[in-house]
């Protein structure tokens, strides 16, 4: 199964911590995406940047509405975003509490839904 | 073991029988084989319905249970060849069972190796903690939604909707059905043991409502932790067994004729069952022989010196103490240091159980727990500072919930203020 694994962070906490010179989870980050590269279960991921510069298109009657920001404000942001190949639940878990700045925020893990293409005679 | 002469109502019953004592196996075994709740629940039912029709003719097999799973199996084989979306429904399937399970003892493992599976995937973390123990109780257990939604206090819609959305969950989100790996172990069976444990504790003291027991959730705890332990022989799983078994030992006393509440000290002792304490006491014996022992050991220990105590007055108050010391250190609670005053109290005198509980008080720790100014009541009283005792009382009476313990509470209040 694939899971989508969204670390959400206080965004005034990464930012000392990049300013910090103790812990640097933005180059550990690098290193556990080599790693589960190399292990072969990573589909897609990377970190983002702030949700400052995030945009947000929203529907309006008018047409969509562009808006500056993220699509929620909350405190903690989504950070970084992690498409991995796992056999299970239990085995996304054991991969997702490895990323090394869960410890600063919180980590979600969700499944992706399968793709189920449409029969053959109905697609014709 | 082939059955004589059979007629429809002896097959009926001997296939009640078999349901009451295998369905849950069956049932265990055919979620491994189907990989999914509904398909296999489908199944049990078809295969037991098939077992209706079938064996009166053909008299009762010699395996019962492996006639039913592989019925089962193939019913739901059938019923999905029959589907629109077959081909991709059939390819969801596990792969085919090993040839294993043809040899009787090998697919007897395994199928106790199923139940097992089965208790982790009910008591998985990823699901809601209430979840976890109605679909427990359900599909380990084998108690309908009716029964578990009136053990509950609530509607049978919201425990079968509760049921339904964890089962999906189960499915969407791919929770295994598999007993967790070495270095996930602990962890998990600690998930299993919570929530053996807070059915225990809603069958032994109701949080809400009338009676102060409810003794089938307490049966139903002890009967699902002995399968466990059966299964699984780590040191906590004996640990809490112990404590229920010792627990248990003394419900018959816990309580007086009209309901209500009687203290450990003023309980008739020679009214505790004495098979449940030995049973209780060789667990604990056992579990804190064994590397990985916690805290429900520790307090199944604590409860084994007060079931062996012949008298109240008997009891081994230095080494309760100093298991409350040990319990404190594995697992820091403001409720085990409250127990741990009251040991105290009955050790070195009132005074010092006082302070200790004043200055848990003080720390706000317990300021909203009955039991904490119901224990303050106490030594004030026993140190005859009659004020500070009623005062604390009627902060108890403010907090408390269940209706024997307030009785209880008022029964005290009502001595100390005659005794003026």
């Amino acid at each position: 199964m694939k899971y989508l694994c969204l670390l959400y962070i206080d965004e005034a906490l990464l930012d000392g911590l990049h300013a910090g010179t103790t812990d640097q989870p933005g180059a550990a980050s690098d290193a556990f995406t080599s790693l589960l590269d190399s292990r072969g279960c990573l589909v897609a991921g990377d970190q983002l940047q702030p949700s400052g510069s995030a945009t947000t298109l929203r529907p309006r009657a008018d047409g969509l509405a562009i808006i500056d920001g993220p699509a929620a404000p909350a405190r903690e942001q989504l950070a970084s975003f992690h498409v991995i190949q796992a056999r299970d639940l239990n085995e996304a878990i054991r991969i997702a509490s490895s990323i090394p700045a869960a410890r600063y925020g919180c980590v979600e893990v969700r499944p992706v839904r399968a793709r189920t293409l449409p029969p053959a005679n109905e697609m014709r | 073991m082939a059955v004589g002469p059979a007629t429809p109502s002896t097959i009926n019953a001997v296939v009640e029988a078999i349901y009451k004592a295998q369905s849950r196996r069956v049932l265990a075994t055919l979620i491994r084989l189907l990989g999914d709740f509904e398909r296999a629940e489908e199944a049990l039912q078809d295969a037991f319905a098939a077992a209706l029709a079938q064996w009166p003719a053909e008299g009762v097999p010699d395996n019962p249970r492996a006639w039913l799973v592989s019925a089962g199996r193939f019913k739901a084989i059938d019923r999905l060849r029959r589907t629109r979306r077959h081909e991709e429904l059939l390819a969801t399937l596990p792969p085919d069972p090993p040839a294993a399970d043809s040899v009787e003892t090998a697919a007897d493992i395994l199928i106790e190796d199923d139940r097992l599976r089965l208790v982790f995937t009910c008591c998985h973390p990823a699901l809601d903690a209430d979840a976890r123990v109605a679909l427990t109780l359900r599909e380990v257990c084998g108690l309908t939604t009716e029964e578990v939604a009136s053990a509950f206090l609530a509607k049978p819609a919201t425990i079968a909707q509760r049921i339904v959305r964890a089962k999906r969950k189960i499915r969407d989100a791919g929770i295994p059905y598999e007993v967790p790996s070495r270095i996930d172990l602990p962890e998990r069976l600690d998930a299993v043991l919570r929530v053996i444990y807070l059915v225990y504790n809603e069958g032994y003291s109701a949080s809400s409502g009338d009676t102060a027991q409810r003794l089938d959730l307490a049966g139903e705890a002890i009967r699902l932790c002995r399968l466990l332990h059966e299964l699984l022989p780590a040191a906590e799983v004996a640990g809490l067994l112990a404590l229920m078994l010792l627990q248990v030992a003394r419900r018959e006393t816990r309580c007086d004729v009209r309901g209500d509440l009687v203290l450990l000290e003023d309980q008739d002792r020679s009214r505790w069952d004495r098979e449940l304490i030995a049973e209780g006491s060789a667990l604990v014996t056992r579990a804190l022989s064994k590397p990985g022992y916690g805290p429900y050991a520790v307090q199944a220990a604590i409860a084994a010196l007060h079931a062996g105590a012949a008298t109240s007055a008997a009891t081994d108050w230095a080494e309760i103490t100093g298991l409350y010391d040990v319990l404190l250190r594995m697992a820091p609670s403001p409720v085990v240091e409250l127990n741990r005053a009251v040991a105290v109290s009955m050790l070195r005198g009132p005074r010092a159980g006082l302070a200790l509980v004043d200055a848990l008080l003080e720390r706000d720790a317990l300021a909203c727990y009955h039991l904490a100014h119901a224990t303050r009541a106490e030594l004030c009283r026993r140190l005859g500072q009659r004020e500070d005792a009623r005062r604390s009382y009627e902060r108890a009476l403010g907090l408390v919930r269940q209706a024997p313990e307030r009785r209880f509470l008022e029964k005290r209040l009502k001595a100390l203020e005659a005794a003026r």
